[in-house]
């Protein structure tokens, strides 16, 4: 069977695409649609919008989280903001401008139709959020305010406090339980999906574990909706949730949906540096404080001095130094490449030299304290809380860490993965941010599939397709559930030495070294032969204690690494085959005399699309190519 | 400089609902302060599963303060001794070299515990979805700059919209009273010019839905806002009985 990467990009000029398509889209009539079922894996900004929304039209809806409650998804972490075209600044914003910006802030990896449609629905998500009482920040004169992000000139950045993914989340999920009141919704929490079945070629249903009682759930509907996020966590280290997994995207990677781009990571440049072995997870900063903090490091090498008695020409502001147009705010791939290379040359600061400082102390001078207080105190609170030091009193120290993928399921512009009736929304997708996503514009992405993409290519989809009547006793079914059993009871019964934790911590070591910040050819056919070893030490080793039919945190733990070791491998192979840098992917052998990332549009300007071809078979690399007719593609500049 | 610090845990151990539960003891030496809690116990659980015993069931996800998995009463203290601070931001420059930790449920009637510090909090969701919201539609939505909200409501309105569902405040409550929590979500919506068409129906119907689910009345101990990692505070309760009041009259009428 070939593999149908027709990205199905409607005809006609960009600005009319959208509009065109919605009208030539097939229609199900009000009526009908509560004939139709939906699976909606995932209750984070693109899940709980889609539930919602989908729900509010008349669809049957069963949605699905790991956490306890829908409103725990991990969206409700993001701190700094949502973009969208308002142009309430007047300071030059436009649909065009977003769309110029995200194309040309992911280095020309995305494909220009879907981010123009998601430039154009920008706008329609703020009234929606402000209708819903999200309580974003306002001037004096009750009008809304903004700020400025990295990789863009105009300030376009909506915000609540360092809670904006809280509260945007928090709209999306009491859109959510009012369905849920209202018997539209059925909500399954603490339940985990662990395949996906597909029938007749179509996706039909999920087989999903209760996480309290271990019981193994079939779960039929017409069309299944994966929502289900990054995969950050495959480093161990990053600033996604504990439970953020990969395993729902990757049971249908394995069941015949391509994977796009797995290498495309983005690691955020001002996270709290890690402080040592214990250490779980990593803290981010939100990249707003750009907006005020100056990045700097010792112009001496080895400099040990307290930053505060550096004097200001012993300070190198490389970032300012370097792109004096952008300064401190470059896009993240450029920021976090620029911390490492200091570091590299041994100008690191903090007692272990991982770190660079962002500096509140001139601001603080101009503004107030009170002024940068109100717009970061909570930030500054989190900060002082887990390193003990006062971002008032002296400058934070920053390094990058693991924070978003912008790689993931392939979907076409109706957001459909390879497999029909399967598709894939917010983070979970490779869709629109290319290989490098720009501050604020995953919310914005999460909300624009879940609110306004897959209401109406949903019904595309059912007014296009016959769904055939099948219900759980179908053999596909039971085909998945005894697959899944059958897992379970090999985690359990190894009864080896290491617990999860410590494969997965083994894991984000091997990815981190080769497959991060810096990637090179010998690397990364080490880190694919380390992580087979590793695999194999996991099969041989593994110790699960307890049963299934409880409930199991270790048991979960091991679900979720086994899938990120065969993940792992699998970047390893897309950032070896993909030989030039761009966005967030550095190749060393490719970059210009002043180390800037140096793409190769000659041969790799398309999208690599990896169909799985069976347990221990190597994986097949296909290609989306992309066309570029509005942004031209230029070497990107911030200088 | 960071010290490394000797620990003796009581933890609640409970294997599932019907289970009537008991405390067990463990010490663990090697923690560093600048470990945070439930990195603890992430040690404690490597060091169980070595020792080919169960490891503690705890919720946790973000880890940052942020999505209210995390929960316990330590030393009596809903969320441990630190204001403002959620277990998994708490840290072990909290305590000292062989400090005794005391680890438990939340425990509340409307909370049962699940297993050893996993409580049930679905009786939240349930509140919420009574009305919880406001009754708007995708695509129903004017321009968000055609209502203007004054600054001050907006603010106010953030406050107590920071409200994580973590449940603290139920079960530091003498009374395990919900109060905080509902009116927490009552004022946020009624605050807003968005959320005031509903806002005396949103009060009694969530007020309805929190009695039935076996929380108990607010007499006024206060003991939720002490212990609010968000500080949401107690004028709130006032702002929803108000709404709640409103709306009887306006049903006797
Ligand atoms: C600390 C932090 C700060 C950020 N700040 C910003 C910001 O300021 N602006 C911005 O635009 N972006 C920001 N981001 C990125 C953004 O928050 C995420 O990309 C986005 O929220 C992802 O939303 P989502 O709906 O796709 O997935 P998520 O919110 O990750 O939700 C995933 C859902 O899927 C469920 N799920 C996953 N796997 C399974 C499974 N196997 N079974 C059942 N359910 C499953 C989970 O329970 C959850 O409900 C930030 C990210 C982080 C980590
Ligand atoms: S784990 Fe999210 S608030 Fe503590």
């Amino acid at each position: 069977m070939s593999f149908d990467l027709d990205s199905k990009i409607p005809e006609g000029p960009i600005q009319e695409k959208w509009t065109k398509h919605k009208f030539d889209s097939k229609l199900v009539n009000p009526a009908n649609k509560r004939k139709y079922s939906v699976i909606v894996v995932g209750t984070g900004l693109a899940g709980a919008s889609a539930a919602a929304s989908l729900a509010e039209l008349g669809y049957n809806v069963k949605s699905f989280c790991y956490q306890d409650s829908p409103r725990r998804a991990h969206s409700i972490a993001a701190q700094g903001g949502i973009n969208a075209n308002k142009n309430y600044q007047n300071d030059g914003d436009s649909t065009w401008r977003l769309f110029y910006d995200t194309v040309k802030g992911g280095d020309y990896r995305a494909r220009e139709a879907n981010v123009y449609r998601l430039a154009e629905v920008s706008g329609n998500i703020i009234d929606q959020c402000v209708a819903q009482g999200v309580p974003f920040a306002r001037e004096y004169g009750g009008y809304l305010t903004n700020r400025s992000f990295g990789g863009a000139q105009v300030s376009r950045t909506f915000y609540a406090k360092g809670q904006t993914g809280q509260q945007l989340l928090i709209g999306a999920y009491q859109s959510m339980m009012r369905q849920v009141g209202l018997g539209k919704i059925q909500m399954y929490a603490r339940r985990e999906i662990l395949d996906i079945v597909v029938i007749d070629g179509k996706a039909r249903g999920v087989i999903v574990r209760d996480l309290v009682t271990g019981d193994i759930e079939r779960h039929v509907a017409d069309a299944v909706i994966l929502a289900s996020g990054g995969y950050g966590n495959v480093y161990f280290l990053s600033t996604n949730a504990m439970g953020s997994n990969v395993g729902a995207a990757w049971k249908a990677y394995k069941k015949g949906a391509g994977f796009a781009n797995p290498c495309f990571t983005q690691i955020h440049p001002t996270c709290i540096p890690q402080s040592g072995d214990h250490q779980a997870k990593l803290t981010l900063m939100s990249e707003s404080l750009r907006n005020d903090g100056r990045v700097w490091v010792p112009k001496e090498k080895g400099d040990k001095r307290h930053p505060n008695d550096i004097p200001e020409e012993e300070r190198d502001y490389y970032l300012e130094r370097i792109y004096p147009a952008f300064g401190n705010l470059v896009p993240r791939d450029v920021a976090s490449r620029q911390a490492k290379f200091r570091v590299d040359e041994n100008k690191g600061v903090g007692n272990t030299g991982v770190a660079v400082y962002l500096d509140f102390a001139e601001a603080i001078k101009r503004d107030g304290r009170d002024t940068i207080a109100a717009k970061y105190g909570n930030l500054f609170e989190m900060y002082q809380r887990i390193t003990d030091e006062s971002p008032y009193e002296q400058p934070m120290r920053i390094y990058p860490a693991v924070h978003y993928t912008m790689g993931g399921l392939w979907v076409d512009y109706n957001l459909q993965s390879t497999i029909p009736g399967l598709h894939v929304l917010g983070e979970a997708n490779f869709s629109d941010h290319g290989a490098n996503r720009l501050g604020a514009s995953a919310l914005m992405q999460g909300l624009a599939d879940g609110y306004f993409v897959i209401p109406y290519t949903l019904g595309h989809y059912f007014g296009k397709n016959e769904i055939k009547k099948v219900d759980t006793t179908h053999p596909e079914f039971q085909k998945s559930e005894d697959e899944v059993r059958a897992r379970t009871k090999k985690f359990l019964g190894i009864n080896g030495s290491r617990s999860a934790d410590e494969f997965h911590r083994a894991l984000g070591k091997i990815m981190w070294e080769n497959v991060g910040m810096s990637r090179n050819e010998q690397g990364l056919k080490k880190a694919i032969s380390d992580i087979q070893q590793l695999r194999k030490e996991f099969w041989e080793d593994l110790r699960v204690p307890g049963t299934n039919e409880e409930l199991n945190n270790e048991l979960e733990k091991a679900g979720r690494v086994a899938d990120f070791l065969e993940l792992g491998e699998l970047m390893a192979r897309d950032a070896l085959t993909r030989e030039e840098s761009c966005g967030g992917h550095f190749r060393e052998e490719s970059q210009t005399p002043e180390n800037e990332a140096l793409r190769d549009d000659e041969k790799f300007a398309h999208s690599a699309v990896w169909e799985f071809k069976g347990e221990n078979q190597e994986p097949v690399r296909h290609r989306e190519e992309l066309k570029f007719e509005h942004v031209p593609l230029t070497q990107r500049s911030y200088k | 400089m960071s010290k490394e610090i000797t620990v003796h845990l009581k933890i609640w151990r409970q294997k599932n609902r019907q289970d009537s539960g008991r405390f067990e003891e463990y010490t663990l030496n090697g923690v560093s302060q600048d470990q945070s809690f439930l990195e603890m116990l992430d040690q404690l659980n490597v060091k169980l599963v070595r020792d080919g015993k169960e490891p503690v069931a705890f919720d946790s996800d973000c880890r940052e303060g942020i999505c209210g998995s995390c929960s316990c009463m330590i030393n009596g203290q809903a969320h441990g001794p630190e204001k403002e601070t959620t277990t998994c931001q708490l840290h072990m420059r909290s305590f000292n070299d062989n400090d005794t930790i005391v680890i438990e449920p939340w425990r509340a009637r409307a909370f049962p515990v699940i297993k050893d510090l996993v409580v049930d909090r679905s009786s939240f969701d349930k509140v919420i979805a009574s009305g919880g919201f406001v009754s708007v539609n995708t695509g129903n939505a004017p321009d968000a700059s055609a209502v203007l909200v004054s600054k001050e409501n907006a603010d106010k309105a953030m406050d107590a919209a920071a409200c994580i569902g973590c449940g603290a405040c139920v079960a530091s409550c003498p009374n395990a009273s919900a109060m905080l929590f509902v009116s927490a979500k009552i004022s946020h919506l009624a605050l807003l010019p968005q959320g005031q068409v509903e806002a005396q129906k949103r009060a009694n119907s969530m007020v309805k839905t929190m009695d039935e689910m076996g929380f108990g009345n607010c007499t006024n101990h206060a003991e939720c806002e002490a212990s609010c990692p968000k500080g949401i505070d107690l004028s709130n309760i006032a702002r929803m009985n108000r709404e709640y009041f409103k709306a009887k009259i306006a049903s006797e009428e």
